[in-house]
């Protein structure tokens, strides 16, 4: 387990050094990094005073160098708006989105995996068949228009839910959470629900095909021959064989779903990083931009890590094989 | 007297596909007593494999039972209710399958797999059910079973893995095991170590045993009665020894011929022209027809499954030996 | 095979068998689900529509000449100030008939995912022969390109590339391609390995076919049915994402609005009740992306032999 995990860690610190690079190129090489790294509003010799400082006069590979330097330091540089370290701007936005993100994740399960179960336990039912087609319209549904939808009809029409924000929070560990207050969750119903139509659709599908692949194995029907009852061999023999998939997709779309909460963020003003980094691209605050990149890259690669884990406790056969 | 552990009467299992109605398994019957083996032996495809899963009513659909009797010690399991089969499975009737990487379970412990077993038919406490478990996995050879019984099956090797499905189908002591084809992905050495290990079993605890093969050397040291299938249909039925050694059908005839021990050396081995037929549109007459090599017209029509010697029956017109019977 | 049959003078199967064409067996395995069926004509109508909308359109929504500011935000069936048309689906705020807007904003953007699945098709192509044909290094540093792209989410690179290049109808396919070319160079490149290592093409550089040809007559054939499936999704997903760039203000300009950007213009009225702007745009978007779907859906069924029977 130790080699496993070591092995693991080395790879992801090296695809975090190539992201390094190629949003160091993206930046300082593409664009132009005076423009990107110095406030438009600075005169001649501020300029000259902060590209010096900057070290922008400096060869490029020393340059990357130093930019790697800060970054390790977590100096991804200064909003030109806000004033404030890109990094902690982001970071104070974070739970925002991880709040939601995890959210989204659980309705998906919550909601995917019986319906997938049940369509894939009875193929040929007809409400198996109204399940499978509500999975295809989830996939090709706009999120943003769902969303859109759903304030027209939960917020505007009928009232029920709050259109736009975060609502009530309570500061736990020092960050904001609204999912502890009524006002919070009540708030978080519809940006949840709306950002997990995707996810939610592909736990069904994922489900289905896994169930319906997992009845004809020989072994479900050993354990039939053996005279379990099928609630047993539905939720213990089919489904824990299933849930590897699952977990594995799921697992790995969450960084997926942190991403597509910019698109959730903007449409229910919820204040997290996806609305940060809409609002900075919109007002051209490219620090922001950068340390965004650099978290969701570093984020990404912690999934990764923690979904390798994860199945490796769910299979015995990938525990074994990383144990010898 | 009470009645043998089983008896199948004219059982017919048939698939409903898209492409047709295949008739897999199509007027079988069979007798099968106590303590006694019975050799189910037949090519791929000859339904030997549905009549096995037919007794313990585990057709998946589009298959299922349209005709015939399955008689377990007398009671018909073909009109018993779900929830009474499942009670029956693995509990008065085993099965043993013919894959034994596929049997078990992955993703589950072989504890789990065992006790559970145990606790679907004996309301027992789960550390009775393991000490039950642990003894199984003792009487089937496998070495330090308290320890095994935390291992997963990939940690088995398949001769390892078979003798757990056959300790999970002991586990309740059934009346009558159906194993299809178990040795067939063993090799040779293990095949021999688990057929000695079953003749006892039967021996000492009167379980009848259904061994579903298509290698009859297996069956000639094995079992006590064979009965032939080809394309859905017993074509001959009789004990063991005598079927062997005077085949009536040329089906088995050609089975036999082509079994390498019983040729001699030098001489090409004997073979059974042409395929094993669709199931799907079989024509009417002997399904054996087209490949036999004694066919003639009359063949056309059904033959009768009569009996030619006493206790020995046969599905054709003109079997092997005719002039004696005659 | 066997002198019996070669004896035998040849009668009807040969000719048969060329009767059903691969093609015409395609057509008929294709019209084998209704819904599918259903998928394409609608798509067909989208289409033309699409096309037409100068000459169908009931109104040129960019001319200002023939906007009313006075007939902003009608509701659905509400007659025009001037009593020479209805407004059949409503106005946004500047008076303009949603159904034209609708129709001309569904001209950006399925021109726009058209255009950037045929580009991407084609660099995603080219790189994925590539790889399959040159192996070794270049094959290693092309599917690393293509894991690491397909591991980002799409809508987040698209996002960077966008802000960095700006708007603009160009600029959104460009995003579009680079987020979508690695689709097509797996497909490719996972067809052609297979492929190559077929006896036929052996056969072909025994011969010492020059490369070019056993690219473009051997390999490349054999990529186009997974190629097809993957490029009718990959529009669905192009038009989708182009819709929730443009609604997040990163995609089209103004003066170019496609259909994430009439729904982005009618996100503010949304919440005072006036669901139209937003509403019947959005209808478009989704109806065109489901059929695209089914179509699709069909298409993998029927191209795809691991699911043949």
């Amino acid at each position: 387990m130790t080699v496993f995990l070591l092995r693991r860690l080395l790879q992801a610190a090296a695809v975090v050094l190539v992201m390094s690079l190629l949003v160091f190129l993206g930046v300082y090489a593409i664009g132009d990094p005076v423009e990107i790294l110095i406030s438009p509003e600075a005169d001649q010799i501020e300029r000259e005073r902060a590209i010096r400082a900057l070290g922008l006069d400096l060869p490029l590979w020393q340059q990357y160098l130093v930019f790697l330097g800060r970054a390790l330091q977590g100096d991804l540089g200064r909003s030109f708006v806000f004033n404030e370290p890109a990094l902690q701007l982001i970071l104070q936005r974070m739970p925002a989105t991880l709040e939601l993100a995890v959210g989204a994740t659980l309705v998906a399960l919550v909601i995917g995996l019986p319906l997938g179960l049940y369509a894939g336990l009875r193929p040929h039912a007809p409400v198996a068949k109204g399940i499978l087609a509500g999975s295809i319209l989830g996939f090709s549904l706009p999120t943003f228009w769902v969303g859109l939808m759903l304030i027209m009809v939960f917020a505007v029409q009928l009232g029920w839910l709050p259109s736009t924000g975060r609502g009530e929070t309570v500061t736990v560990l020092g960050m904001r959470w609204s999912f502890l207050t009524r006002d919070g969750l009540a708030h978080m119903v519809m940006p949840a629900l709306n950002l997990s139509l995707f996810k939610t659709s592909l736990v069904i599908r994922l489900t289905r095909a896994g169930v319906r692949e997992t009845m004809l194995m020989d072994y479900v029907k050993f354990a039939r021959a053996k005279g379990l009852s099928p609630a047993r061999i539905t939720f213990v023999h089919v489904f824990k064989n299933i849930l590897i998939p699952v977990v594995t997709v799921v697992g790995l779309e969450f960084g997926g779903t942190i991403a597509f909460s910019v698109v959730t963020e903007s449409v229910f003003a919820w204040p997290g990083m996806g609305k940060l980094i809409i609002d900075s691209i919109n007002v051209l605050d490219r620090p922001v931009m950068v340390a965004y990149l650099m978290i969701i890259v570093l984020m990404f690669i912690t999934i990764n890590l923690v979904v390798d884990i994860t199945y490796s406790l769910l299979d015995p056969r990938v525990r074994l094989e990383g144990k010898s | 007297m009470s009645p043998p552990t089983l008896q199948v009467r004219n059982l017919r299992t048939h698939f409903f596909t898209r492409a047709g109605v295949v008739r897999a398994v199509d007027d079988v019957s069979f007798t099968v007593g106590r303590g006694r083996v019975l050799g189910l032996v037949g090519e791929s495809g000859s339904g030997k494999s549905v009549t096995g899963f037919s007794i313990l009513g585990l057709v998946d659909p589009p298959g299922r039972i349209v005709g015939g009797q399955v008689l377990f010690q007398g009671q018909d399991l073909a009109t018993l209710s779900e929830e009474a089969m499942r009670r029956l499975r693995g509990n008065r009737i085993a099965m043993i399958f013919q894959d034994p990487m596929m049997t078990l379970n992955p993703v589950l412990r072989i504890d789990t797999q065992m006790i559970e077993t145990v606790l679907a038919h004996a309301k027992v406490s789960r550390e009775e059910a393991r000490q039950r478990a642990r003894d199984a996995l003792g009487q089937v050879g496998i070495p330090s079973p308290e320890e095994r019984l935390r291992a997963y099956p990939h940690q088995f090797s398949g001769g390892m893995r078979q003798r757990v499905a056959i300790a999970i189908a002991l586990l309740h002591k059934p009346d009558l095991i159906v194993a299809d084809e178990p040795t067939t992905a063993l090799d040779v050495t293990i095949q021999g170590q688990i057929l000695a290990e079953a003749q006892k079993l039967c021996a000492e605890s009167g379980t009848a045993l259904i061994w579903i093969t298509h290698d009859l050397s297996v069956v000639a040291g094995l079992a006590d009665d064979i009965a032939v299938m080809y394309a859905g249909k017993v074509v001959e039925q009789g004990p063991v020894a005598e079927v062997l050694d005077a085949p009536l059908h040329p089906y088995t005839v050609g089975l036999i011929g082509s079994v390498p021990s019983r040729n001699r050396r030098g001489e090409p081995l004997r073979q059974i022209p042409g395929m094993t037929p669709s199931l799907l549109n079989l024509p009417a007459g002997c399904a054996f027809r087209a490949r036999c090599p004694r066919a003639e017209a009359r063949c056309a029509e059904p033959p009768p499954f009569a009996e030619y010697r006493p206790g020995r029956f046969a599905r054709c017109i003109h079997p092997h030996g005719e002039a004696i019977a005659a | 095979m066997s002198s019996a049959t070669a004896g035998t003078p040849a009668t009807s199967p040969p000719q048969a068998a060329a009767v059903e064409t691969p093609f015409r067996r395609f057509v008929a395995e294709f019209a084998e689900s209704r819904l599918a069926l259903f998928g394409l004509g609608l798509f067909l109508l989208i289409a033309a529509a699409a096309l037409l909308a100068p000459w169908i359109a009931p109104q040129d929504p960019y001319d200002l000449a023939q906007l009313d500011i006075m007939d902003g935000r009608l509701e659905p069936g509400s007659p025009s100030g001037d009593g020479r048309m209805t407004y059949w689906l409503g106005t946004d705020d500047q008076g303009r008939d949603m159904l034209s807007g609708i129709l001309y904003g569904l001209r950006i953007s399925l021109g726009v995912g058209a255009g950037s699945a045929i580009l991407a098709c084609l660099v995603g192509a080219s790189l994925g022969m590539l790889a399959a044909y040159a192996g070794g290094r270049t094959d290693g540093l092309i599917m690393r390109l293509v894991d690491l792209q397909l591991s980002f989410p799409a809508i987040l690179a698209a996002l960077m590339i966008l802000a960095f290049l700006g708007k603009g109808v160009l600029n959104v396919v460009i995003a579009l391609v680079v987020v979508e070319w690695a689709y097509y160079a797996r497909t490719v490149r996972g067809t052609a390995l297979v492929e190559r290592r077929r006896e036929y093409i052996e056969a072909a550089q025994c011969l010492a076919l020059p490369t070019r040809r056993i690219i473009f007559r051997h390999l490349l054939p054999n990529c186009l049915p997974p190629l097809i499936v993957v490029g009718t999704m990959q529009v669905a997903r192009a038009i989708a994402l182009e819709a929730t760039l443009s609604f997040l203000g990163l995609g089209v300009p103004i003066t170019e609005p496609s259909l994430g950007l009439l729904i982005a213009n009618g996100y503010e009225y949304m919440l005072s009740g006036k669901y139209w702007i937003s509403f019947y745009p959005g209808i478009a978007l989704l109806v065109t992306i489901v059929a695209i779907n089914l179509v699709g859906d069909q298409l993998r069924d029927v191209l795809n032999p691991r699911l043949k029977k």
